[in-house]
């Protein structure tokens, strides 16, 4: 996935001190640049890469209970470095925020946890896995098999995550080209999830069970000058074969890529201009119009659905606002999925 | 018809200018006091919310360790446990010689401050990366920004008006730094919004207390007793301005009496003269209600700085000592006045609405029955009955101040019958009949002057009452300092190595050095601080006790006992015999209670070594110095040239006496001055009704000069008169004065100030007042009696010619 979230310098605490997302295509200077040819060592960039300005561990999953309503969940955690350095207790430049989300049919629920990196109240370990922030986590010997809890006030999950099939790499090998200009981070997914476990809802605890795709992208300056937010796209047909899409929207016009993920996690990426992403229908949600069902057209590979989201105020109401909820396929194809929608 | 007869009626300000005068400063002075009194309540409430809300003081829970530091680890591991807390980290910042509070937040975990948010929406928001990264911003109020810019070793400073004065805020990555505390915590604020499911914080943080709000100091609490304090006065300022208000009108349309009939003869109907009336009455409390504003705000702005320094001194309260024009302040300022000027002539309208058509001046024209005064009276004894009563049933300040004004005004309405009664005796005993006919005159004069009176009365009691307070306090604070402060020196060291080599050099030549040792506590009542004292006489000859078991320097000093301040005594109700929690593991029995005036907070007393056991890192930076008195001004230079310390880092005790007594007179500066306000306002309300009883008195002044008295002698008489009956009322003000001063000794000032005085009597004072009071009686009937003396006979004749 992409750009997706955000960025920040975003985590500031300091809402309006971010101008929007256009911050993002703020300047890089002493951060390490992301550069083509990258060679992925694990178990250790699981991890954080602390010379770089931001990163994510980034969860989403489609679930059901047992009597079919579906359900989806958003776990994330995003780094944001002040400076391109670590240092002990409160002088660390790393900032930790934490976003967590439930949406049922009718709700949708979030929280938002923050906090600075060297005091250990929030972090990622490679080996053994871990990444959380104060009681959330998500962890597990290696990254095949993770357990992932969060809670909010009136809402929360904890649930079983067993990866069925291998990672896979968004761009060129993980170099993942954000503008013409050439931006670019690097970009892999564990989109092969099977998920199950129990999640809290304000009226009673439902069992579920579903699949999953977590993403891992870092990067230090993700976006274009002219870029003021993205559509990104990540569904899962029944077929087996799964998309992951983007659209970074520009002043200069917009900027698409896609992966082509079959059931086997072999992938073909797909260049700018290649996906056709079509606003059908928006929502009026939190003083603003956001488009909730879409025309998602793939010529290469036959697809033309219709997404339309499970619940259209999936609104993430946080100190840095976006729209993030599960989504249904119809047409071509049937499946589900998740979108990510900032910038509006 | 209607424009002919709002000029006839309007004529007559021009032909008594000195009455519209009189009349727009009795409006002006009322909405004056009144609207500065409430400027200023304002201001101090809006300074009290914006510290409140920054601080989340009366807001959230906190956590605490008891006498230390919280470390880093335990912050993580509350957080990882879910529990959604904020670290802070305070100390004492010291730049230029001057101290000020460092609070350190985590800005990171608790960006909702409002300081931040204010800052944030700015112009030139800070980059984020700045204020959480070396060497980090100081966000403080522009008034302390200089101190901060002009001395070394600082980060760069950001202004925001929405901290409290006295406060620089940062992150708690820069506090740690400057207070070289690194990973260490002194509170943690317990967020509103926790997850589901953490576990309690019994099991997780036994080892940290959990503070409530309720519990917590609450400066809006504290000084809400300051400010019901000023309000009193501002509405009892208020209510002697409309005695003004109301003389000058009932004076004003008794005198247009004529003018009155002659419209009415000419077929003005009386709904249109009504209308007329209150719309000239509308105008003029508008006009009158505009001064008094701008004044007011010109007397809140002057009266502020000192107010602020009062509620800094007692309460620790940030106050700005800085005034804004506020909409709603100007509104009800002119609500006040309006409203009060219709009040105060409600009964002249009344009264012009019941004259018949060609009704003529009335002899009584004020006259009310005797029936009206007993009804009065009776009022009088229920105010009083329930003043007492409310005192009794309830308890407590708000009851105090019940009492207070149920006496006040329950005595204001007894006054007239009380000078009716005194007066009557005096006839039985009068033998000549000028005497006779004066007194008998006086008393038909009452209810036109009860009005005025009372004003004297109230405005007299609050002169007692308060001046009796304030000067029961000086003694006493005076001869509390003298046993307090009874070392020759007090010395500040920079850090505790400086104190070490500061006591080394001085052992060798000074008598004694006690060291000033202290610890902040969470304690039930609010913060404690406890002090560890040292075995010396300085303490078992001095210090003053107000209440001691047997033994009390022994238990203290080696039997592990305590002693309180009488503020936490009153606050907790602890007493010697009882034991307090100073915490959780120390309960310590209470040896005595000594009275610490000036000190909002609990204070205990124990012994060093019991100090060190209960907080073992308290610094060791301060100390009295015990030394010949001759020798402290050479020993003063020499130690600050010899450790090079600045002049505020070694303080005289005359030094430090004259401090503390420059801030107990900055206390009541302000209630000084609104005393000596309203006394004014009620001479001038005198004068106003003896004014308006004048034009009434021809009548009955002119069968007494046809008898034969000349004007000379009516116009001492005249004199005579104002004199006796101010000097009447003085007499009756007096215990009622008394009375006032002990609720506020006893009642009033143990509710908001958590201490008691002895009631002391300064009968010098009362006597001075009493000859005030006399000559501001004299002024008020000079104007009259001058009159008098200038009449021309004809215009006495005239009385039997023309007017009856």
């Amino acid at each position: 996935m992409s750009v997706r979230a955000f960025i920040i310098f975003v985590l500031l605490p300091i809402t309006s001190w971010a101008q929007g997302y256009a911050g993002l295509g703020g300047s890089a200077e002493g951060f390490t640049r992301p550069v083509p040819g990258y060679s992925f060592q694990f178990p250790m960039d699981h991890g954080p890469h602390p010379s770089y300005r931001i990163e994510w561990w980034y969860l989403t999953a489609n679930l059901k209970d047992a009597e079919g309503r579906d359900y989806g969940i958003q776990w994330t955690l995003f780094r944001s470095a002040l400076k391109p350095s670590e240092a002990e207790g409160w002088q660390s430049p790393q900032i930790w925020m934490g976003h967590a989300a439930v949406t049922t049919p009718e709700n949708h629920y979030f929280a938002e946890r923050l906090s600075r990196g060297g005091i250990g109240q929030a972090g990622v370990t490679a080996d053994p896995f871990e990444a959380w922030i104060d009681e959330w986590h998500m962890r597990g010997d290696d990254l095949n098999t993770l357990s992932l809890t969060a809670n909010g006030s009136d809402f929360g999950y904890d649930l079983k995550l067993a990866a069925q099939g291998p990672l896979v790499f968004h761009g060129d090998a993980g170099y993942s080209v954000k503008s013409a200009d050439g931006q670019a981070s690097y970009y892999y997914s564990q989109p092969f999830f099977a998920v199950e476990g129990i999640l809290h809802l304000p009226d009673q605890d439902v069992e579920v069970t579903g699949k999953g795709w977590l993403d891992r992208e870092w990067s230090s300056q993700p976006l274009a000058q002219d870029q003021s937010g993205w559509d990104w796209f990540s569904l899962s047909f029944d077929s087996g074969d799964k998309l992951m899409a983007f659209r970074l929207r520009g002043d200069r016009g917009d900027f698409t890529a896609a992966t082509w993920i079959d059931s086997n996690g072999q992938t073909m990426p797909l260049p700018d201009g290649s996906v056709m992403l079509d606003p059908l229908e928006s929502t009026r949600v939190a003083q603003r119009d956001v488009p909730t069902r879409w025309r998602v057209s793939l010529l290469d590979h036959n697809v033309d659905v219709e997404v339309s989201a499970l619940t259209p105020k999936a609104w993430m109401g946080t100190r840095f606002e976006y729209w993030e909820g599960p989504v249904t396929v119809s047409g071509s194809h049937a499946g589900r999925g998740y979108l990510e929608m900032t910038g509006y | 018809m209607n424009r002919p007869a709002v000029h006839a009626l309007l004529s007559h300000w021009r032909a008594h200018p000195l009455q519209l005068m009189t009349l727009l400063t009795g409006i002006a002075l009322a909405t004056c006091l009144w609207s500065a009194v409430q400027a200023i309540n304002t201001e101090a409430r809006a300074s009290y919310d914006r510290a409140n809300a920054q601080l989340a003081i009366g807001q959230f829970d906190e956590l605490r360790a008891s006498g230390s530091l919280i470390p880093l680890s335990r912050y993580s591991e509350l957080r990882r446990a879910g529990w959604q807390v904020a670290a802070i980290l305070e100390g004492r910042l010291r730049a230029d010689g001057r101290s000020v509070r460092l609070m350190g937040v985590d800005m990171v975990a608790y960006p909702a401050l409002p300081a931040i948010s204010q800052i944030e929406q700015s112009a030139d928001a800070p980059n984020p990366a700045d204020m959480l990264t070396a060497p980090g911003r100081l966000l403080m109020s522009p008034k302390l920004a200089p101190l901060f810019q002009s001395a070394d070793g600082f980060p760069p400073v950001i202004t925001s008006t929405a901290l409290p004065p006295d406060l620089v805020l940062t992150d708690i990555g820069v506090a740690e730094n400057l207070l070289n505390q690194p990973g260490q915590i002194s509170r943690l604020v317990i967020l509103p919004d926790q997850p589901r499911g953490v576990p309690p914080l019994s099991e997780i943080a036994s080892d940290l207390q959990r503070i409530t709000p309720s519990t917590q100091l609450d400066t809006a609490q504290l000084t809400d007793s300051f400010h019901l304090n000023l309000s009193a006065f501002g509405l009892l300022s208020f209510a002697v301005g409309l005695f003004i208000v109301h003389g000058t009108v009932g004076l004003a349309f008794a005198q247009r009496r004529g003018t009155i009939r002659t419209l009415r003869a000419l077929g003005l109907p009386m709904r249109n003269l009504i209308w007329i009336g209150l719309s000239e009455l509308l105008l003029l409390a508008l006009i009158g209600g505009v001064f008094g504003l701008v004044l007011g705000y010109f007397l809140a702005g002057a009266l502020i700085p000192d107010v602020a320094a009062t509620l800094r001194g007692l309460y620790g309260a940030p106050i700005d000592g800085q005034m804004s024009l506020r909409p709603r302040w100007v509104a009800a300022g002119l609500a006040m006045a309006t409203g009060g000027t219709l009040a105060a002539s409600g009964h002249a309208l009344w009264r012009l609405s019941r004259m018949p058509i060609l009704a003529g001046p009335g002899l009584q024209a004020w006259g009310g029955g005797k029936a009206s005064a007993l009804i009065t009276g009776m009022c009088g004894l229920a105010l009083l009955a329930a003043g007492a009563i409310a005192y009794f049933t309830f308890g407590g300040l708000i009851a105090g101040f019940a009492l207070l004004a149920g006496v006040l005004t329950g005595a204001a309405l007894l006054l007239p019958l009380l000078l009716s009664a005194v007066l009557a005796l005096f006839i039985q005993r009068a033998k000549t009949p000028v005497s006779q006919w004066v007194l008998a005159d006086m008393r038909a004069q009452l209810p036109g002057l009860s009005l005025a009176l009372m004003a004297l009365l109230l405005a007299l009691a609050a002169n007692i009452g308060v001046g009796t307070m304030v000067s029961s306090f000086r003694l006493t604070f005076t001869g509390w300092l003298d046993q307090r402060l009874t070392s020759e020196l007090y010395v500040t060291a920079a850090d505790d190595t400086q104190a070490a080599d500061i006591t080394e050099w001085l052992a060798p030549r000074v008598s004694a050095i006690l060291p000033i040792r202290s610890t902040e506590l969470a304690h039930e009542t609010g913060p404690l601080f406890l002090y560890g004292i040292v075995d010396h006489e300085s303490y078992r000859l001095n210090w003053p006790l107000i209440a001691e078991g047997p033994d009390v320097w022994d238990n203290v000093l080696n039997h592990g006992a305590v002693l309180i301040n009488e503020q936490l005594a009153r606050r907790a109700d602890l007493w010697p015999g009882d034991t307090v929690a100073i915490t959780p593991e120390h309960i310590l029995q209470i040896a005595g209670v000594y009275s610490d005036y000036g000190n909002p907070t609990g204070q205990a007393i124990v012994s060093m070594p019991l100090l060190n056991q209960i907080a073992p890192n308290t610094e060791t930076r301060r100390f009295g110095v015990r030394v010949a008195p001759d020798q402290a001004s050479d020993l003063v230079q020499s130690l600050r040239a010899q450790f090079d310390l600045s002049p505020t880092a070694v303080v005289q005790q005359a030094a430090m006496k004259a401090r503390s007594m420059a801030i107990f007179e900055k206390t009541f500066v302000i209630t000084s001055a609104l005393n000596v306000l309203t006394l004014g306002v009620a001479g001038f309300a005198i004068l106003t009704s003896l004014l308006t009883l004048w034009t009434q008195r021809l009548p009955q002044v002119a069968p007494v000069w046809a008898l034969g008295l000349t004007r000379a002698q009516l116009a001492r008489l005249e004199v005579l008169r104002s004199v006796l009956l101010a000097a009447l009322t003085a007499c009756l003000a007096l215990p009622l004065g008394l009375i006032l001063a002990w609720v506020l000794l006893t009642i009033i000032n143990v509710q908001a100030f958590g201490w008691r005085l002895p009631m002391q009597l300064f009968p010098g004072d009362w006597l001075a007042l009493f000859l005030l009071t006399l000559a501001a009686a004299v002024l008020a009937a000079a104007l009259p009696a001058l009159r008098l003396l200038r009449l021309p006979p004809a215009a006495l004749l005239r009385v039997f010619a023309s007017e009856r």
